[in-house]
C-alpha cells in the first residue's frame, strides 16, 4: 500500500444510534494528508458523537472508520496511535504541572522520557508556553489550557489531528491564536485536520468543509464549492441553508 | 502490544497517581486518619464489650485493638479502592479518562495499569497506617511486616477492580455517594473486620452466611494470617477469584463494543 496514497482519515456509511434515536446517518467522508477539513454542523448536530465513534469511545456498530488505512474496530492500536485528539471538554490534571501533563502523555503513547522531552520542547516553542514547562495547569489561563492540549495531542507526532470544538469559551484573540497555529500545522506539517464547529469566522479560504445536520452530512467539499452549491455567496448563508435556520 | 510501550504507559499511569496522592495531601490524611479513630477510639470503647476468644492465627488471647488491625488495614484497601472508583467517574465526567481510554492499548491493559495504580497507592497508606499504629503500641510480628506485602497486593487489586465495576454502573457524580453508603457499609459490617464470625454466628445464621459469601471476609482473613507469617491457602483462592470476576467484569463493562461505557450523549 503506498502510504502517501492512503487518506488520513476514511469514514464510510457510519450510522449511529443512542436507543431508537438516530444520531449519526450513513456518514460519509475522507481526510488527506494535509487537508484542513471543517466539520460545520449546529449543536445536537451530532459532532461530539461523530468524534467519540472515530476515537474509539464509542463502538462503530454500522460504517467503518479508517485511520491511514488501519481499520479501528480491527486494528485500534494502529489506528489510535495515528492521531491526536483535543477534546471539546478539557481533559488536562489541573493539579499536574505542564511538564508532567505532557510527559504522562508521552507515556501513554510509548514515547522514551528523551524522546517526549524532545518533542515537548518543539511544540511548547511553537506555542510561546516553553517557559511554562513548570506550571501547574490550574494556573493556566483558558487559552493556554488549550495551546496545552493541541501540544500535547501533537506530541507524539500523529498524521490526524481532531479537534472538538477547541474554541469554546475562549475570547476572541485567543481563538484567533489557535485557528492561525492548527492551520499553520495542517499547511506547514502536512497534519490532516478535522475540526468541528459551529462558528463560520473559523474557516479559512482553502479549507474544506462538511456540513453537519441532524446527524446526517448535507454537503461536502471545497469551501467554494460548498457555497456555490448553495446558490449563495458566502458559507453563512449556505450554513443557514444547509441546517434549515435561515428566518425568512 | 510492545513491551517498551507497556512498560512506558505503566510507568506513566504510575507516576501520575503518584503525584495526584501527593497533591492531594487531605485524602493521605483523611486515609490515616479513618482508621486510626477505629483503633483509638471505637476500639477503646468496645474493648470490655467485645471479648476476643483464642481464634487462629493468634496463639494466645489477644487485645481487642489488636484483632481490629487487619480489618483497619482491609479498610484502607476497600476506601482506597472506592476513591480510585469514584476519580474514575470524576475523570469521566471531566474528560480526562478519555485521555487513557484514547491510547493505542488494549483496554483492558490500560484498566489494570489504573488498577496497579491504585493498589500502589494503598499500600503506601496501609504501611503509614502500620508504622503509626506501632506508635500507639499495636504491632504485629516483624515478619508480618513483609509477607503482608503479597496480600495487599491482591486484596487492593480485588478492590480496585470491585470499584471500577462500580464506577462503570455509576452515570453522574452526584449518584456516588448513595453507591458508597449502600456497598461500603454492608461490605466492611458484613465480615470479620472488627469482631470474629462466630460471634455473628451467635446472633443470626443467616447474617454469618452473608459474612460467608462477602469476599471482603477473605480479604480480611487473607491479610489477618498474613501479617502473623502464615497463607491462609482459602482466602487467597477466594479473593483471587474474586478478582478475577471484577477484572472481567470492569474489561466488559469499559468496552465501547458492548460494556455500559459511551452509551450516553454527551455533547453534539
Amino acid at each position: 500500500m503506498n502510504i502517501m496514497q492512503t487518506h488520513a482519515l476514511e469514514i464510510s456509511g457510519v450510522s449511529y444510534r443512542y436507543g431508537t434515536k438516530l444520531a449519526l446517518g450513513d456518514v460519509n467522508f475522507t481526510i488527506s494528508p494535509g487537508e484542513f477539513k471543517v466539520l460545520l454542523g449546529p449543536n445536537g448536530a451530532g459532532k461530539t458523537t461523530l468524534f467519540s465513534l472515530v476515537t474509539r469511545l464509542y463502538h462503530t456498530s454500522e460504517g467503518r472508520i479508517l485511520v491511514r488505512g488501519a481499520a479501528l474496530n480491527e486494528n485500534p492500536a494502529r489506528a489510535l496511535s495515528c492521531m491526536g485528539v483535543v477534546f471539546q471538554q478539557p481533559t488536562l490534571d489541573l493539579d499536574l504541572t505542564v511538564r508532567q501533563n505532557l510527559l504522562y502523555h508521552a507515556a501513554l503513547h510509548g514515547l522514551s522520557r528523551r524522546q517526549a522531552v524532545a518533542r515537548m520542547e518543539v511544540e511548547l516553542t511553537r506555542l510561546n508556553m516553553s517557559e511554562r514547562m513548570d506550571e501547574r495547569v490550574r494556573n493556566l489561563n483558558g487559552g493556554h489550557r488549550r495551546r496545552l492540549e493541541i501540544a500535547r495531542a501533537l506530541l507524539h507526532s500523529p498524521d490526524l489531528l481532531l479537534l472538538d470544538e477547541p474554541t469554546v469559551g475562549l475570547d476572541v484573540p485567543s481563538r484567533r491564536d489557535i485557528v492561525e497555529h492548527v492551520h499553520k500545522l495542517s499547511r506547514h506539517d502536512g497534519i490532516a485536520v478535522l475540526w468541528a464547529t459551529h462558528l463560520i469566522d473559523e474557516i479559512h479560504e482553502g479549507d474544506s468543509v462538511i456540513v453537519l445536520h441532524q446527524g446526517r452530512v448535507r454537503d461536502d467539499g471545497s469551501l467554494a464549492d460548498v457555497v456555490s452549491n448553495s446558490g449563495v455567496s458566502d458559507i453563512a448563508q449556505a450554513f443557514d441553508i444547509l441546517t434549515d435556520s435561515r428566518t425568512s | 502490544m510492545k513491551l517498551t510501550h507497556a512498560l512506558r504507559c505503566l510507568n506513566g499511569v504510575l507516576v501520575r497517581e503518584a503525584l495526584r496522592f501527593v497533591h492531594q495531601r487531605e485524602r493521605f490524611i483523611a486515609a490515616l486518619v479513618r482508621p486510626l479513630v477505629w483503633l483509638l477510639v471505637f476500639a477503646a470503647g468496645f474493648r470490655a464489650a467485645l471479648g476476643v476468644s483464642i481464634i487462629e492465627p493468634y496463639e494466645t488471647y489477644i487485645e481487642y485493638e489488636v484483632y481490629i488491625v487487619p480489618g483497619l488495614v482491609a479498610m484502607i484497601q476497600l476506601f482506597n479502592g472506592m476513591q480510585s472508583s469514584l476519580s474514575m467517574v470524576y475523570d469521566r465526567e471531566m474528560g480526562s479518562m478519555r485521555t487513557l481510554l484514547v491510547s493505542p492499548l488494549p483496554r483492558w491493559y490500560l484498566l489494570l495499569c489504573k488498577l496497579l495504580a491504585g493498589t500502589l497507592v494503598s499500600i503506601f497508606q496501609v504501611y503509614a497506617f502500620l508504622v503509626v499504629a506501632i506508635a500507639f503500641g499495636v504491632q504485629v510480628p516483624l515478619i508480618g511486616y513483609a509477607a503482608v506485602l503479597p496480600a495487599l497486593i491482591i486484596c487492593g487489586l480485588m478492590l480496585g477492580a470491585f470499584g471500577m465495576v462500580l464506577s462503570s454502573l455509576i452515570r453522574q457524580l452526584e449518584n456516588f455517594a448513595g453507591i458508597m453508603n449502600f456497598v461500603i457499609f454492608p461490605t466492611f459490617f458484613l465480615s470479620p473486620a472488627l469482631y470474629p464470625l462466630w460471634k455473628m454466628q451467635e446472633s443470626s445464621d443467616f447474617l454469618f452466611l452473608l459474612c460467608r459469601f462477602n469476599p471482603f471476609t477473605h480479604v480480611v482473613e487473607l491479610i489477618r494470617f498474613a501479617l502473623y507469617g502464615q497463607f491462609n491457602i482459602q482466602a487467597a483462592a477466594i479473593v483471587s477469584f474474586a478478582l478475577l470476576v471484577c477484572m472481567s467484569l470492569a474489561v466488559y463493562a469499559y468496552d465501547p463494543a458492548r460494556g455500559m461505557i459511551g452509551r450516553k450523549p454527551v455533547g453534539n
